[in-house]
C-alpha cells in the first residue's frame, strides 16, 4: 500500500494550538448536577421523527462565529448556539473571541456583531449576545443527560464548511462513555477535568468547538469541546461537556460575576496603586482587542520573581476579579494599593495556581 | 409546552407499540420494525455493493474505487483516480472477477472520469438516485476500496449520515472543484476516491472524492465530500463522448453587495452570451438554473453543475425590472488550456518531445514528473492544510502501454481521452437517424413550400449553387460556394439559408463526408425536457450543432454559428410526417437571439433525387 501522503507539516500546525489549549482551570467546579428535567423522562423513547426532521428543527439554533485568528494553524472561526430568544449565544472561550469584532452568522444567513458578555476560564466557555429577538433557542433548563450508548447528533461549523445561510455540519454517533476527563490526566493538555461525554464520532474538528451535542430527539446535552490531542499517542479525543457542568458558570456570567469590572469613578483609587513595573512583570505585547495577559518577562529579584511567577503564566484572576485581557488586568491593579498583598490566579500549563505577591518584597 | 406534550404522546404511543410487539414477537427481544429495518439495510447494501468497482492501476500500486452504472459496463470514478491509472486499468468486482477497463471521458474540473469495463453486457449496475432530494440527516453509505483493501475483491462498506448538502468546495486552481456536493460522516479514506455514495435505498447519490483532513494525517475525520449524481447526470453525455470535458462560466463575476446582501454582477465580458442577453454590470441575479440565488456560493453551486455550452435559465433585476433569459454558458477554460492542464508535462527525453503528447493524455507518472507546488498545470492540489484534499492513492511506476486485446477500444486524438467512443456515438446517432429516413440519394434541388403562422406564403429552394427564400419580407439568396459566415440572409434570421443549406448537406452526405464532425454529448434545447444528443460539424469558420432525439433518432433541431462570438441561427423541427419513407419535419421554428424569427408550417417537400446540373 502506498500512502501518497505529503502532509508533512503536522508539528508546526500543532504548536500554536497547544498554547491555546493550555488555559486551565483549578477550581474543580462541578456544579451539583441539576435536577432531572421533564424532557429527560422521554429521552429513551423511540421517536418516529427522522434524523432529517430532527436536524431541520435544530439547525436554526446553531450559529457560526468569526473572530480573531487566521494566522498559521489557527482558524478564525468556531461554533456556537443560541440559548435565549434574545440572542444569548453559548460558545467556547478561545482566542477567536480575543477581539472586539466577533461576528455571528445565523442559520438563515443574517449577520450580527456580537457583544462579549463574559467567560469562565475554568470551564472554557463564553457567553455572547447579539441584538435580535424571537430567535429559536435551546432552553438550558430543558437540556438532557446522556449515558454510554445513547445516540447523539453533533452540530458544528467544523472546518468552516458552511458560510452565510448554509447550515452547520451534522455528525452522528453514540456516547462511548460518560466520564471524567481527569481520568486521562497527563495525556490531554486541557484545564478542564470535569465530566465529559466521550463520543465515537469525529466531532471535535477544527472550528467545531462551541457546537451543540444533542440526543436523538434534538434536545441539548452538551457543548462540543476544543480539540484535544493525546500527547502520548497522537490521537484526538472527541467529547462534549455536559450542560449540567456549565450551569453554574453560565449563571455566574449572566449574573455579571465573570465580567471585568467597569472603571468606576465612585470607587476609590489608592494614591499609590500597584503597577506591573513595581511587581516586575512585563506582559506580552497588547496587540489584540482582548490580548490574554500572558507574562512575557519577569525582572530578576522582583516581587513577582520572588513569588515564583513565571514567564508564560496566564493571569486569569486578580484578587478573585477576572482579568480577561492585558487592559482589564491593568485596570484591576489600579484599584489596589501597593502596600497590599495581591492574589493572582494563573494558568500554568495544565495547572491553575494561586500565587500571592507582596509588592513591597 | 408543545414539545413536552408531543414527547408525552410519543411516550404513550411507543409504550403501546412496545407492548404490542412484545406480545406478537415473543422469540425476539427486538421490535419487528427494527428487524425489518435491519433486513432492508442488508438488502440495500447487498444490491449496491454488487455494483462497486475496485480500481487498480495496471502495472503499479495505485488505485481507487468506482461504480458500474450501465449493464454494458460504463462506470464512474474520479478523474484523480483515473488520471494516474492511465488509459487502461484493472477493476475487480465482488463477483470475484477482475475486469479490464478503458478510459472513456474525463471531467478534470469536476473530478469525474467515465471508464468502461469489458467482457459483459449484463453487469450489475447502480440505480441513479436524485441527489437534490437528499436531506441532511439521511442515512447513506459509501462502498469502496479504502487503503486498497479490496485485493480479495470485496469492497468495504461504511455507513453514516449526510452531514450537509449543496456544499461548495473551492477548486485547486481551476481543477477539482466540488460544487453543490454532498458532505457525509460515513468514513471516506484514501482509496475510497471515485467510489459510490448510496442512499439508504441503495440508490447512487454521489461519487466520493474528497475529505477535510487537515492536520490529523490522511485518514477520515468524519468529513467526506461526494460529487452529486445530479451534476454527473448533466455531464454523462459529454463523458461518453470520449472528450476532455469542460465546465462553464457565465462570462460574468458576481459578489455579494455589502449593504443589502444581494448577489450582483461585478464584471461582465462583452463577448459573453450573458451580455448579449442583456445582463449588465450592477444587475442583481435572483435565480439561476431554477434555483433562488441569495449568496455567491449558491451561484457557484449552480454554475458548477453544468457543462460548457448548456443553456441555463437566468433571472436578473435591472433598474427594478425583472428579466428572464436563457443564457449559453461559455467554457471555463479558453482554447486548449484545459487539454494542456491534463496532459503530462513535457517529457525530458528529446525523442519523446517530438511525439505528440496527446498520445498519452492520461499517462502521467508521478515519479517521473513530481508535481511542483507552484506549477498550476499540476492537476493535484498541493497539500494545503486549510483545504479539503482529494484522496488519491498514487500509483508507483510509469505509464503502461495499452494491452493488445484492448487496443481496438482505444484511439488517440488531440482534445480527447479516447476518440474511439466519440466515433462510436457519432455512428450510433447517425445510424439511428438513418432509420428515420435516408437522404443520401436526395442530392438534387430541394423545394419546400408552406406558410408562416401569420399566413403568408413561403418558398425555400436549396440547390447546389444557391439557396433562396421567398418569405413575407421579400426574396433572399445566398451562394453556398462563397464564405458562409458572411451570408446571414434573410435579415433577422441569423443565417437561415446557410443553416438550411448545411442541414441538407448533413442529411445527404452524412457526418463522415461532411467535414470535421464530432459527438459533443448531450444538452438541453428549448421547449424539450429530455436532453438531446449533439453532433458538432464545422465547415470553414461556420460551426453547426445538430440535435437528435435519443429515443426516436430524429433530428429535432440545429444551431448555426457563423462566428463563435455571435448568436446562432436556431431551427427547431416538429410535426414529422412521412414523405416517401422519410420522417420529414413539417414545422420549423426559427429563432435568433432573444426572438422567434418565424414559425413555418410546411405543406410541400420536394426532395429531388438526382443532381440538377
Amino acid at each position: 500500500m502506498s500512502r501518497g501522503d505529503n502532509l508533512g507539516e503536522k508539528s508546526n500546525v500543532n504548536l500554536p494550538l497547544a498554547t491555546v489549549l493550555s488555559r486551565r482551570s483549578l477550581f474543580a467546579v462541578v456544579a451539583a448536577l441539576a435536577a432531572l428535567l421533564g424532557g429527560l423522562l422521554f429521552e429513551r423513547v423511540a421517536s418516529a421523527a427522522s434524523y432529517a426532521d430532527v436536524i431541520e428543527s435544530v439547525q436554526p439554533k446553531i450559529v457560526k462565529i468569526y473572530g480573531a485568528g487566521g494566522v498559521q494553524g489557527l482558524e478564525a472561526y468556531q461554533s456556537g448556539f443560541l440559548v435565549s430568544g434574545e440572542g444569548h449565544i453559548l460558545t467556547s472561550w478561545s482566542y477567536v473571541l480575543d477581539t472586539d469584532f466577533v461576528s455571528v452568522t445565523l442559520n438563515d444567513g443574517r449577520k450580527f456583531q456580537a457583544e462579549f458578555l463574559g467567560h469562565d476560564p475554568r470551564v472554557e466557555i463564553a457567553l455572547l449576545k447579539i441584538d435580535a429577538v424571537e430567535l429559536p433557542y435551546f432552553n438550558l433548563d430543558d437540556s438532557v443527560e446522556l449515558q454510554g450508548g445513547d445516540r447523539v447528533l453533533a452540530f458544528s461549523n467544523l472546518y468552516g464548511v458552511a458560510t452565510g445561510n448554509e447550515s452547520a455540519s451534522v455528525l452522528h454517533g453514540t456516547v462511548s462513555a460518560a466520564s471524567d476527563l481527569a481520568a486521562r490526566r497527563g495525556a490531554f493538555e486541557t484545564p478542564y477535568h470535569g465530566p465529559v461525554y466521550v463520543l465515537d464520532a469525529m466531532t471535535n474538528n477544527p472550528g467545531a468547538a462551541g457546537g451543540a451535542l444533542t440526543n436523538r430527539q434534538g434536545q441539548l446535552a452538551g457543548i462540543l469541546g476544543k480539540e484535544l490531542r493525546n500527547s502520548l499517542n497522537n490521537t484526538w479525543l472527541n467529547y462534549a461537556i455536559p450542560v449540567a457542568s456549565l450551569a453554574q458558570s453560565i449563571d455566574d456570567i449572566r449574573a455579571g460575576k465573570l465580567i471585568p469590572r467597569e472603571p468606576d469613578e465612585n470607587r476609590a483609587k489608592p494614591i499609590e496603586p500597584v503597577t506591573l513595573a513595581i511587581l516586575g512583570i512585563t506582559l506580552v505585547p497588547d496587540v489584540l482587542d482582548r490580548t490574554p495577559p500572558f507574562i512575557d518577562r519577569i525582572r530578576p529579584d522582583s516581587p513577582a520573581d520572588k513569588a515564583k511567577l513565571r514567564v508564560d503564566d496566564l493571569i486569569l484572576f486578580v484578587d478573585d476579579h477576572i482579568a480577561s485581557s492585558c487592559k482589564t488586568l491593568r485596570d484591576e491593579l489600579s484599584y489596589i494599593d501597593r502596600i497590599n498583598i495581591i492574589r493572582f490566579t494563573i494558568q500554568r500549563g495544565q495547572e491553575l495556581v494561586d500565587i500571592e505577591v507582596d509588592p513591597s518584597n | 409546552m408543545k414539545r413536552f406534550s408531543a414527547g408525552f404522546s410519543f411516550a404513550m404511543t411507543a409504550s403501546l407499540l412496545a407492548a404490542f410487539f412484545v406480545q406478537s414477537a415473543p422469540a425476539a427481544d427486538v421490535f419487528e420494525s427494527v428487524l425489518n429495518a435491519e433486513k432492508q439495510r442488508i438488502a440495500a447494501i447487498a444490491k449496491a455493493k454488487s455494483t462497486a468497482v475496485s480500481v487498480f492501476a495496471n502495472g503499479g500500486q495505485g488505485g481507487g474505487s468506482g461504480v458500474v452504472i450501465t449493464p454494458d459496463g460504463y462506470a464512474l470514478t474520479n478523474y484523480h483516480v483515473a488520471k494516474p491509472a492511465g488509459n487502461t486499468m484493472s477493476c475487480s468486482m465482488p463477483d470475484g472477477v477482475l475486469y479490464d477497463a478503458v478510459i472513456v471521458g474525463i471531467d478534470p474540473t469536476g473530478d469525474v472520469a467515465l471508464i468502461k469495463l469489458m467482457g459483459r453486457d449484463d453487469f450489475p449496475c447502480a440505480e441513479l438516485g436524485d441527489s437534490d432530494k437528499v436531506r441532511t440527516g439521511d442515512w447513506c453509505f459509501a462502498v469502496g476500496n479504502p487503503f486498497l483493501l479490496a485485493t480479495d475483491f470485496q469492497p468495504t462498506v461504511t455507513y453514516g449520515i449526510v452531514s450537509g448538502v449543496h456544499r461548495y468546495q473551492y477548486p485547486a486552481g481551476t481543477l477539482l472543484e466540488y460544487a453543490d456536493c454532498l458532505q457525509t460522516d460515513a468514513s471516506i479514506n484514501p482509496g475510497n476516491s471515485g467510489g459510490p455514495l448510496f442512499n439508504a435505498d441503495g440508490q447512487l447519490i454521489g461519487i466520493n472524492g474528497r475529505g477535510s483532513f487537515e492536520k490529523r494525517g490522511r485518514v477520515n475525520v468524519g468529513v467526506g465530500y461526494a460529487i452529486s449524481i445530479n451534476q454527473i447526470k448533466h455531464f454523462m453525455g459529454d463523458l461518453r463522448s470520449g472528450r476532455i470535458v469542460d465546465h462553464a462560466t457565465l462570462g460574468a463575476t458576481v459578489s455579494t453587495d455589502e449593504e443589502d446582501g444581494k448577489v450582483v454582477v461585478t464584471n461582465i465580458s462583452e463577448s459573453s452570451d450573458a451580455y448579449r442577453r442583456g445582463l449588465r454590470y450592477g444587475d442583481e441575479i435572483t435565480n439561476f438554473g431554477g434555483r433562488a440565488i441569495r449568496t455567491v456560493n449558491e451561484f457557484k453551486n449552480v454554475l458548477g453543475i453544468y457543462p460548457k455550452g448548456w443553456r441555463v435559465p437566468l433571472t436578473f433585476m435591472q433598474e427594478g425590472e425583472k428579466h428572464d433569459v436563457l443564457v449559453r454558458l461559455a467554457g471555463l477554460h479558453a482554447g486548449d488550456e484545459l487539454f494542456k492542464k491534463v496532459e503530462p508535462p513535457a517529457a525530458p527525453q528529446p525523442e519523446k518531445k517530438e511525439a505528440p503528447k496527446k498520445d498519452q493524455p492520461e499517462g502521467e507518472s508521478p515519479e517521473k514528473d513530481p508535481p511542483k507546488p507552484d506549477d498550476d498545470k499540476t492537476p493535484m492540489p498541493k497539500p494545503d492544510s486549510k483545504k479539503p484534499m482529494p484522496i488519491p492513492l498514487p500509483r508507483v511506476g510509469g505509464p503502461q502501454p495499452i494491452p493488445a486485446h484492448l487496443a481496438q477500444y482505444f484511439k488517440t486524438r488531440p482534445g480527447y481521452t479516447n476518440f474511439y467512443f466519440n466515433e462510436l456515438n457519432r455512428d450510433r446517432i447517425w445510424n439511428n437517424f438513418q432509420a428515420t429516413g435516408d437522404y443520401s440519394a436526395c442530392t438534387g434541388t430541394w423545394r419546400i413550400v408552406g406558410k408562416t403562422i401569420a399566413g403568408t406564403d413561403v418558398e425555400i429552394v436549396l440547390a447546389d449553387d444557391k439557396a433562396t427564400a421567398s418569405m413575407a419580407g421579400g426574396e433572399s439568396l445566398v451562394n453556398p460556394n462563397d464564405d458562409l459566415g458572411n451570408q446571414l440572409d434573410p435579415v433577422g434570421s441569423g443565417g437561415l439559408l446557410v443553416a438550411l443549406h448545411l442541414w441538407k448537406r448533413m442529411l445527404t452526405i452524412g457526418p463522415q463526408k461532411f467535414g470535421d464532425v464530432y459527438y459533443l454529448g448531450t444538452g438541453p434545447i428549448p421547449a424539450q425536457s429530455e436532453l438531446v444528443d449533439i453532433l458538432v460539424a464545422t465547415v470553414g469558420v461556420v460551426e453547426s450543432r445538430f440535435f437528435f432525439d435519443p429515443q426516436s433518432g430524429r433530428m429535432v433541431g440545429l444551431e448555426m454559428y457563423p462566428d463563435l462570438d455571435v448568436d446562432p441561427c436556431e431551427i427547431y423541427f416538429g410535426e414529422f410526417k412521412d414523405v416517401d419513407g422519410r420522417q420529414v419535419p413539417h414545422r420549423l421554428e426559427i429563432r435568433f437571439g432573444n426572438d422567434v424569427f418565424a414559425v413555418l408550417q410546411l405543406s410541400e417537400f420536394d426532395l429531388e433525387m438526382a443532381a440538377s446540373k
